[in-house]
């Protein structure tokens, strides 16, 4: 992932999509999307085929809370609920599309709310609280996997930075104590607070952890470092199959 | 040879298709003929009218080891789903790195000369063509209607099958049995000397009436249908206007950065074919106006047979000026 991300040869898609066109079909990540929305529909054709092949595949969905003002947003929850397709839809409701409040784009904070109109359960859930999301998660797959269709799930949650994470951002219009809040819920934080108190982790075993996914973003970095970058003879290779 | 209509070749088409592979699904707001029937309504599917999320199913679909139809019906409905073909489709399989296939095939009518006025009267592959992923066949007749869309279904990417509206009730001979066209290859019509009309769709059978009326002038055409616009069989064009050194080129859609566009540029890049040009390249295509309904705008709009018949005199004229 890292080599795509660096645009060397060695990255999923051999440098050709970057971080907004992700995907590693080995492992049934069907691909990121650089359109807000633009992956709902074709999700739903990887749970329309896991449906006709009826091994109990399910397939799970993400996008934002902007989705939930484009039209493929709709399309895509009417059809998977008219053929209860195995699919759990799962908006990450950041507080943000782009840099607008999702306040100031939809009538109602709530983007579940919508799963009334598509006769599918709606879930809010604290995206910021891991075991919350582990458990609705679970619900909803067991839901798809028995063949009464999808699920929508909101996570509220926050991006703490700025939207593309850009070099160089515009100026901070968000209230630093709307930022601070958000920061003091930090998921990983709460997970490791949650792991010490219920005596399954102890400070140690937090800080071997740590470190390890340290050592793998490192190692990860300097993978992609070394990795060459795409020859441009190979500029029109992959743009149609046998 | 049977003769069966434009209509039934392409049904005939998607029912063979679909028997010889069981992973062949249909996803359209409806169809023609009973499929249901045949087929099971878990492969046969009707939807809702949601064009984006057809088009987007189609595409997980196949990239998740199914090999779906996707009928759009008129092309007109294919511009609401602009961001599943435009940004998706398009370009799924090599953003990715060509980590998988998408073998999905998108149908569509196309064309006008029927009276259904301005948005369901359009032809405009030459958008698709400019998005370089996606293969596009646009057949005349009905045998080479369902040898393309068989090639289509079977083909590992996305293809988008343009059906000629007028078209649509013409009959014509057709083979018995896998009756398969290849994609990407263009076929000589008629064979002829003097002229090349390279024509598409609807615009083959009225080049070869044209063809057949100057014939008895004693000038000698010769028609090409490029049947395939995606990819696009450039060789056998060029080697007919290097043969007649005259080229008019007929088509439905307006001229401005059309497909009669990249045909003409196709032949006047080509050093060698340019070199054999004995009269500017000529293009016979549609007004710059959306279809009217009334019929005799309609009929003004589009291309007639004296207008290609008048662009075969002019490139001849040409000719005789540049001696």
């Amino acid at each position: 992932m890292m080599a795509e991300l660096f645009g060397r040869v060695d990255g999923y898609c051999k440098g050709k999509g970057g971080s907004m066109h992700i995907a590693d079909f080995a492992v049934g990540m069907l691909g990121a999307n650089g359109i807000v929305g633009g992956g709902l529909p074709i999700a739903c054709g990887a749970a329309l085929a896991a449906h006709l092949e009826g091994k109990g595949d399910v397939t799970v969905c993400f996008f934002g809370d902007g989705a939930a003002a484009e039209g493929e947003f709709h399309e895509a929850l009417n059809i998977a609920s008219v053929w209860k397709l195995p699919i759990v839809f799962v908006c990450e409701n950041n507080q943000y599309a782009a840099n607008n409040a999702v306040a100031v784009q939809h009538p109602g904070v709530d983007i579940a709310a919508h799963a009334g109109a598509y006769h599918m359960p709606g879930v809010i859930i604290d995206g910021n609280d891991v075991l919350a999301v582990y458990a609705a998660t679970g619900d909803a797959v067991i839901r798809a996997r028995r063949g009464d269709g999808p699920s929508l799930l909101e996570c509220k949650t926050y991006r703490w930075h700025f939207h593309a994470m850009r070099n160089t951002p515009p100026a901070e219009t968000r209230s630093a104590d709307e930022i601070r809040s958000w920061k003091a819920r930090d998921p990983i934080a709460r997970l490791e607070q949650h792991g010490l108190e219920r005596g399954v982790l102890s400070a140690a075993e937090i800080g071997t952890i740590r470190e390890r996914v340290k050592s793998d973003l490192d190692e990860a970095v300097a993978f992609a470092e070394q990795s060459p970058f795409p020859d441009p003879k190979d500029l029109l290779v992959d743009m149609f199959a046998d | 040879m049977r003769e069966i209509s434009f209509q039934k070749a392409l049904e005939e088409a998607v029912a063979e298709e679909m028997r010889r592979d069981p992973r062949v699904i249909l996803l359209a707001t409806d169809f023609t003929g009973d499929p249901i029937k045949e087929f099971g309504p878990a492969r046969v599917r009707f939807t809702p009218i949601s064009e984006a999320v057809l088009t987007g199913m189609g595409l997980g679909a196949a990239g998740s080891g199914f090999r779906p139809i996707v009928n759009w019906r008129m092309v007109t409905f294919s511009f609401v789903a602009m961001d599943q073909i435009v940004n998706q489709a398009s370009k799924i399989r090599y953003m990715f790195g060509g980590q998988a296939d998408f073998p999905v095939t998108y149908r569509c009518t196309t064309g006008g000369g029927i009276g259904l006025a301005a948005q369901h009267s359009q032809s405009p592959y030459s958008m698709w063509m400019h998005l370089a992923g996606l293969k596009i066949i646009l057949p005349s007749t009905p045998a080479d209607a369902k040898g393309l869309l068989k090639s289509a279904i079977r083909d590992n990417n996305p293809v988008v099958s343009f059906e000629c509206s007028r078209l649509a009730n013409v009959t014509g001979p057709v083979p018995d049995g896998d009756h398969v066209v290849p994609l990407g290859v263009a076929e000589v019509k008629r064979a002829g000397t003097d002229v090349t009309i390279v024509a598409l769709a609807y615009y083959v059978p009225e080049a070869l009436a044209v063809a057949e009326t100057l014939a008895r002038e004693g000038i000698s055409v010769e028609v090409v249908d490029p049947r395939t616009l995606v990819p696009l069989d450039a060789e056998t064009v060029r080697a007919s206007v290097r043969k007649t050194g005259r080229v008019v080129i007929v088509d439905e859609a307006p001229a401005t950065c059309s497909a009669a566009s990249e045909i003409a540029a196709l032949l006047a890049e080509d050093p060698e074919t340019f070199r054999c040009l004995k009269a500017p390249v000529r293009r016979v295509c549609a007004a710059p106006v959306p279809v009217p309904y009334s019929p005799p705008l309609e009929q003004a709009a589009l291309p007639s047979r004296a207008d290609i018949t008048a662009a075969v005199y002019d490139v001849l004229k040409e000719s005789l000026r540049a001696l």
